[in-house]
C-alpha cells in the first residue's frame, strides 16, 4: 500500500513528540500504519523509519516481532478463534472447525470477497468465558456455532453483533488495524514532563533508596 | 599461577575472584569471562566479542557462580566480577548446561560442514567437539531457508547456519553505525535480515563476516576459494590508507586469498574497512605487470619512438631508463609518488633522487595535503589520544569515513560510548557530522579565517559569529585538544590546509595533530625523506649535511607535485619518475597534468599495474606489490612502525620497489649501498636519526602494536597567507569517497561496482532558486573544464559553494580544477 497520509503523518508527530526519543514511539506508529490501510506495508515501514530516524531493518525488527502487525493485507474482520486449553475443553477447536467450514478457508486464510481473516490463536485471556474469540479484538465468549453463524452474519449485513462486546452497546466494529473508535489527543503542555532517561539525575518518587544505611 | 606471583599483566588493586580453585585478581568491573580468559581459563562462547557490549544472546559462556548464596548458573559474558565470587568452569552442572546448549543450537544448524566454508575455523564446530554432545537426538525436520542470499554486493547469509548471536547486528548498529541487518520475527521464527530492496550497503560489512562465529556469513571473494586448513599466513600492515590497520594475510598455493583484522589496542581494535580487507584482489588482477614495458612498434619490438608499450627484459629496460638519466640536469628530474611503496623502499629512491641524481623534487603528496614542512613542524598524536575518553576531538578537513575506515570507527566509538566530543570543521558534512556536537563548514579557501575567528571572534568564512564562539568555548574549556588533520578539499590549493592548521597549532599550544592524508604510506614517505626539502629522519634538507652514506645532497630544496607539474609545462623537465601514481587522474588539475606529461621528454613509471598516466609512459617497470610481495614497515598516521610481509611471490619478474632503485643507481654508476633489506635498514638507520636505534626485527617485535616513533618535530613555518580572488561564483568543494575509479579499487572486482559516482551538490535553498529538481543533470563549468553530471540538494553543503566526489566512474573532478588558484569557482547549468 502506501506511505503515512498527510493527515497520519500529523498524528504521528504528535505521537513522536510524547517521547523522550523518537524511536520510542515506533509500535503506536505501526499501529497507526496498520489503522491507515489494514496492513503494514514496507512503504509504510521505510516512512516510519523516516519519520523516528532509525533504518527501515530496525522498524522491521520491532514489526516483524508483534504478530499483530500484519505484512500482508487482511480481510476487513480479522476472526481469531482460541484453541487454548480452557478454549479446547469446551469447544473451542469445534469452533474453530466450524468457522473453517462457515468461512471456506483454512486459518491464516483471507475469504474471497476480502471480509474475513481467519486466525487459530492461542489463549485471548478469556478463559473463565471459554470458548471465546475476537473480531478485530472484540471479544465474543460462551460461543455456539449459531452463535458464530450470526455474528458472521451480522457483519456481512453491516451490522453490529449482538455477540461482541463493544465498549458502548452498538458501537461499530471498525475495519482491521484501528484498535479505538475514538483517538487521543495529547494537548504537548499537559503532557507529563518528558526527560531522556540520561539526564534523569533522581528516582523516581516510588522508589526509596538505602544509601547510607550501611 | 599463584596469587602470590604478580604477573605482567596483574593487577594489584583488583577484585579477588576464585576461579577453578586458584585465586585471581580481576579488574574492577571486568566481566568474568575476560577475567578468566586473561587468566588463561577460557570459557565457551558464542556472541561474547572483547570489542563490543555483551547480550548474553547464546548462553554457551554459562558457568557455576557463587557469590554467597550458593553455586548457580550465570553467563559469565553478562556478569562483572564481584569480590570473593567462586566460579566452576568445568564442573558437572558447568559442562552439563554447556552441553545442553549446544544441543540447542544444533538443533535448527544444519550439518553441512563438508561444504561450509566456515568448516575446520567454526567455533560451533570446534566447541561442539570440546563441550558438546557426541551425538544428535533431534529426528524432527530442521528449518529451512533459501541458501545464501546476498545481502550486499560482496557479503552472502546463510540464515539456516545462523545461531542469532547478535554478533554481525551489533556490530552493525553499535560498531559501524549503519544498522541495516536486524533479527526480523520471533522465536523459531526469528532471522537476521535486511529490509527488502535495503542492502547491507556499509563500509565495514567485512568485519561480520570475520565475526560470525558460524558459517552463516561469507563474503563473496573468499567463497569456495580454500578451505583453513589449506591456507598459511603472517602477520602484515593493511595499506590501502594511512591508518596502519594490522591484519593476517592468508595464502593457499601462491595466492593471496583473504585478509583478516588482527585486534591492534592502539590502532584498529581488529576492525578493517571494506576497502581494507578486500583489495587484495587487486594484487591477484589479471592486470598485473609481470615484466618491463619499453615503447615499440606493433610487432611488440622494441623502438625508440614506438606508440606503443611493449614486452622488454630488465636489462634493456633498466638501460633505457638509465640512458635517459645519465648526464642529465638534476633539476630537469621530478620524481612523483611513492606513497604505497614500503618506507624502506621510500628511503631507497628518496637515496637514488637526492644522493645519486642530484634531485630534490620529489613528492610523495600529488598536491592534496600539506607540505611536509607542515606536517612535520605539528607535534604528533597517536590514535588512542584523539580517541581518549572523554576527550575534545577537532576534525579539520578530513571524513574518517570515506578515507580512514578504522580510524572512523574508533572515533565514533570514542563519541558514542566514551564521551569524546567531536568538533568538526570540514567544508561539507561528513560521515562524522552526525556524532559531532558542532560542525562548521567554512566557505571554500576560508578555513583559515574561521580558525583565527576561533580566537578573535565574529563571523568568518560563512559561519556566524555565535557558531564559531560555541566552537572556541568547546575547544577552550578542553583539557587537551587532538586535531585530527585531513587533506581538505580537493577544491583548494593545499596551502589553505596549512595555513588553518598552522593557526590552530599557534592559537591552542596544547593541540596535538594527527594527520589523515589521503594516500597509505605518506607519513612514511616523509619520514625517509621522499618529499621535497626533506630529508630521512624528519630534517629539512636545508642547513643539514649529508648523511655519511650519501655523498651529496641536491643543490637546493626541490619543488612540489604542482610545481613540478608547471616546470614540466614549462618544457623544463626532462625525465619524469612516478613511483606508483596516476597523475592524470589522480592529481587536482587534469588539465595541468596533460600538458605537463606531453611535454616530458622521458616518462618513466614503476608500478603494479598500468593506469592512466603510465599508459603514456616510455620505460614501465612492474613493481612488486607492498603489501603482500615485499618485506619491509609500514609507517602509519601516528608515525607507528608495522611490518609489511611477504606472503606470496610477485607475478612474472616483478621486483620489489627498492631493488629497482638499485638497479637504476648500478646503471648511473652509482651504488645504494645495499643490496638486501638488512643492509638497506642499517643504512637508513644511519641516515635517520629517528630510526638509528631500531631494527627491522625490533619492529617485527613490537607485535600487534609496532614501534611508535618518539616524533622529533621541526621548527614551525609561519602559516602561509591565502589569496582569494573576489568572485561571486559558486566555489567547488571536491572530496573523496572511500570507493571511486583508483587504479587498485577497479581492479578488485568485488569493489569496482561499489564507487557510486560523482553528483553536485548544493545547499537546498540554493537549489531551489537556481529552479533545479530532482534527478536534473547540470554541466558544471570552470575556466579550465567541464563535466556533467547529476544534481542534488543536500543541506551539509554551505550555501555559495558545490561539493562533487573526486574521482568517480560517471565523472572526474580534476578536469574542472585549476591549481593555479586558491579556490576553482564554477558555475551551473541545467542540461535540458
Amino acid at each position: 500500500m502506501s506511505r503515512l497520509t498527510e493527515a497520519n503523518v500529523k498524528i504521528a508527530h504528535e505521537i513522536i513528540a510524547r517521547y523522550p526519543r523518537p524511536k520510542s514511539a515506533l509500535i503506536p506508529l505501526l499501529h497507526l500504519a496498520q489503522e491507515q490501510d489494514g496492513w503494514v506495508s514496507d512503504e509504510a515501514m521505510a516512512h516510519l523509519a523516516e519519520l523516528v530516524g532509525v533504518t527501515p531493518a530496525e522498524v522491521r525488527g520491532t514489526c516483524t516481532f508483534y504478530e499483530m502487525f500484519k505484512l500482508h493485507p487482511v480481510g476487513t474482520y480479522m476472526v481469531n478463534v482460541c484453541t487454548n486449553i480452557a478454549c479446547q475443553l469446551l469447544g473451542g477447536e469445534e469452533l474453530l472447525h466450524h468457522a473453517e467450514k462457515t468461512l471456506g478457508i483454512r486459518p491464516g486464510g483471507t475469504t474471497s470477497d476480502g471480509m474475513f481473516t481467519l486466525e487459530d490463536v492461542e489463549c485471548i485471556a478469556a478463559c473463565t468465558e471459554a470458548p471465546c474469540m475476537q473480531v478485530n479484538y472484540r471479544y465474543g465468549v460462551r460461543l455456539s456455532t449459531d452463535d458464530f453463524d450470526e455474528i458472521i452474519d451480522d457483519l456481512r449485513a453491516g451490522r453490529t453483533p449482538d455477540k461482541l462486546i463493544t465498549a458502548n452497546p452498538g458501537d461499530q466494529i471498525p475495519s482491521h488495524g484501528t484498535l479505538g473508535l475514538t483517538r487521543q489527543h495529547l494537548d504537548p503542555d499537559k503532557a507529563a514532563g518528558i526527560v531522556p532517561p540520561e539526564q534523569v539525575t533522581e528516582n523516581p518518587v516510588w522508589l526509596t533508596t538505602t544509601k547510607g544505611d550501611s | 599461577m599463584t596469587a602470590t606471583e604478580p604477573q605482567a599483566d596483574e593487577v594489584t588493586d583488583g577484585v579477588p575472584v576464585t576461579i577453578d580453585g586458584v585465586e585471581i585478581m580481576a579488574k574492577k568491573g571486568e566481566l568474568l569471562i575476560a577475567a578468566a580468559e586473561r587468566h588463561g581459563v577460557y570459557i565457551p562462547r558464542f556472541c561474547y566479542h572483547p570489542r563490543m557490549k555483551p547480550v548474553g544472546m547464546c548462553r554457551m559462556c554459562l558457568v557455576e557462580v557463587d557469590t554467597g548464596r550458593g553455586p548457580g548458573l550465570q553467563p559469565s559474558c553478562m556478569l562483572p566480577v564481584s569480590d570473593g565470587m567462586v566460579v566452576q568452569t568445568e564442573s558437572d552442572v558447568a559442562k552439563k548446561a554447556q552441553d545442553g546448549v549446544l544441543e540447542f543450537l544444533l538443533i535448527n544448524h544444519p550439518l553441512d560442514c563438508p561444504v561450509c566454508d566456515k568448516g575446520g575455523e567454526c567455533p560451533l564446530q570446534d566447541q561442539t567437539v570440546a563441550y558438546g554432545p557426541g551425538e544428535s537426538r533431534f529426528v524432527e525436520e530442521k528449518r529451512h531457508f533459501e541458501k545464501p542470499i546476498p545481502i550486499s554486493d560482496i557479503v552472502y547469509l546463510d540464515r539456516e547456519r545462523c545461531i542469532l548471536c547478535d554478533r554481525c547486528t551489533r556490530f552493525a548498529g553499535d560498531v559501524a553505525g549503519d544498522p541495516l541487518i536486524h533479527f526480523q520475527a520471533r522465536g523459531n521464527e526469528t532471522e537476521v535480515n535486511t529490509f527488502p530492496d535495503e542492502p547491507f550497503s556499509s563500509y565495514f560489512s567485512g568485519n561480520t563476516v570475520q565475526i560470525c562465529p558460524v558459517g552463516a556469513l561469507t563474503a563473496k571473494p573468499y567463497r569456495f576459494k580454500a578451505r583453513p586448513w589449506d591456507l598459511t599466513e603472517i602477520a602484515s600492515t593493511a595499506t590501502m590508507d594511512s591508518v596502519g590497520s594490522r591484519i593476517t594475510v592468508q595464502s593457499s598455493r601462491n595466492e593471496v586469498l583473504r585478509y583478516l583484522g588482527v585486534d591492534s589496542d592502539p590502532v584498529n581494535w581488529g576492525w578493517l574497512s571494506d576497502k581494507e580487507r578486500f583489495s587484495f584482489e587487486a594484487w591477484n588482477a589479471d592486470a598485473r605487470l609481470t615484466g618491463p614495458l619499453v615503447r615499440g612498434d606493433k610487432l611488440g619490438n622494441p623502438t625508440d619512438s614506438g606508440d606503443q608499450l611493449v614486452g622488454a627484459s630488465w636489462a634493456l629496460a633498466l638501460g633505457k631508463a638509465g640512458d635517459a638519466l645519465r648526464d642529465v640536469d638534476p633539476e630537469k628530474v621530478i620524481v612523483l609518488g611513492g606513497s604505497r611503496m614500503t618506507t624502506e623502499s621510500q628511503y631507497a629512491w628518496a637515496k637514488l633522487a637526492k644522493a645519486v641524481i642530484g634531485t630534490d623534487n620529489v613528492d610523495a603528496q600529488l598536491g592534496d595535503g600539506p607540505a611536509a614542512e607542515v606536517l612535520l613542524s605539528l607535534p604528533r598524536a597517536t590514535i588512542d589520544q584523539a580517541c581518549a575518553p572523554g576527550g575534545t576531538v577537532l576534525v579539520v578537513g578530513a571524513d574518517p569515513k570515506e578515507t580512514h575506515g578504522a580510524l572512523f570507527l574508533r572515533l565514533r566509538h570514542a563519541a558514542m560510548h566514551d564521551g569524546a566530543t567531536i568538533l568538526e570543521l570540514n567544508p561539507r558534512s561528513s560521515g562524522l557530522s552526525q556524532y559531532a556536537a558542532q560542525s562548521l563548514h567554512a566557505l571554500p579557501g576560508e578555513l583559515g579565517d574561521v580558525v583565527g575567528a576561533l580566537a578573535a571572534g565574529g563571523a568568518a568564512g560563512g559561519c556566524d559569529a555565535d557558531a564559531i564562539a560555541a566552537m572556541a568555548e568547546a575547544l577552550g574549556a578542553a583539557d587537551a585538544v587532538t586535531v585530527v588533520l585531513g587533506s581538505g578539499s580537493l577544491g583548494e590549493d593545499p596551502t589553505v590546509m596549512a595555513q588553518a592548521a598552522l593557526r590552530l597549532a599557534e592559537q591552542y599550544p596544547n593541540a596535538t595533530f594527527l594527520p589523515a592524508l589521503h594516500r597509505a604510506n605518506v607519513m612514511g614517505a616523509i619520514d625517509a625523506g621522499l618529499a621535497p626539502g626533506m630529508l630521512p629522519g624528519r630534517r629539512r634538507l636545508a642547513g643539514s649535511t649529508a648523511p655519511d652514506t650519501w655523498g651529496s645532497l641536491p643543490a637546493s630544496a626541490g619543488l612540489d607535485a604542482e610545481a613540478m607539474l608547471r616546470k614540466a609545462d614549462a618544457g623544463d623537465v626532462e625525465v619524469a619518475i612516478l613511483l606508483g601514481c596516476d597523475p592524470l587522474a589522480d592529481f587536482p588539475d587534469a588539465a595541468l597534468a596533460e600538458r605537463a606529461f606531453n611535454k616530458v621528454n622521458h616518462l618513466i613509471s614503476v608500478d603494479t599495474h598500468l593506469n592512466l598516466t603510465s599508459t603514456g609512459a616510455d620505460i614501465v617497470f612492474p613493481a612488486a606489490a607492498s603489501a603482500t610481495e615485499v618485506d619491509g614497515t609500514f609507517t602509519n598516521m601516528e608515525g607507528r612502525l608495522s611490518p609489511i610481509a611477504r606472503k606470496v611471490t610477485p607475478p612474472g619478474t616483478a621486483r620489489p620497489d627498492w631493488m629497482i632503485a638499485a638497479e637504476l643507481a648500478a646503471q648511473l654508476a652509482d651504488d645504494l649501498g645495499f643490496i638486501d633489506l638488512d643492509e638497506l635498514w642499517a643504512d637508513f638507520a644511519a641516515a635517520s636519526p629517528l630510526h638509528a636505534d631500531l631494527s627491522m626485527a625490533d619492529i617485527a617485535e613490537g607485535g600487534t602494536e609496532g614501534v611508535l616513533l618518539a616524533g622529533s618535530s621541526i621548527s614551525r613555518p609561519p602559516a602561509p597567507n591565502v589569496e582569494m580572488a573576489d568572485s561571486s561564483d559558486m566555489r567547488l568543494i571536491v572530496t573523496r569517497k572511500m570507493y571511486d575509479a583508483g587504479t587498485l579499487l577497479t581492479n578488485s572486482p568485488s569493489l569496482v561496482e561499489l564507487a557510486a559516482g560523482a553528483s553536485a551538490s548544493i545547499n537546498p535553498a540554493q537549489f531551489a532558486s537556481l529552479g533545479f529538481t530532482d534527478g536534473d543533470d547540470v554541466t558544471v563549468r570552470s575556466e579550465v573544464g567541464s563535466i556533467t553530471l547529476p544534481v542534488v540538494a543536500d543541506a551539509g553543503v554551505p550555501a555559495g559553494a558545490v561539493a562533487i566526489e573526486f574521482n568517480q566512474p560517471n565523472a572526474s573532478a580534476a578536469s574542472l580544477l585549476d591549481s593555479a588558484r586558491t579556490v576553482t569557482t564554477v558555475s551551473l547549468e541545467r542540461v535540458s
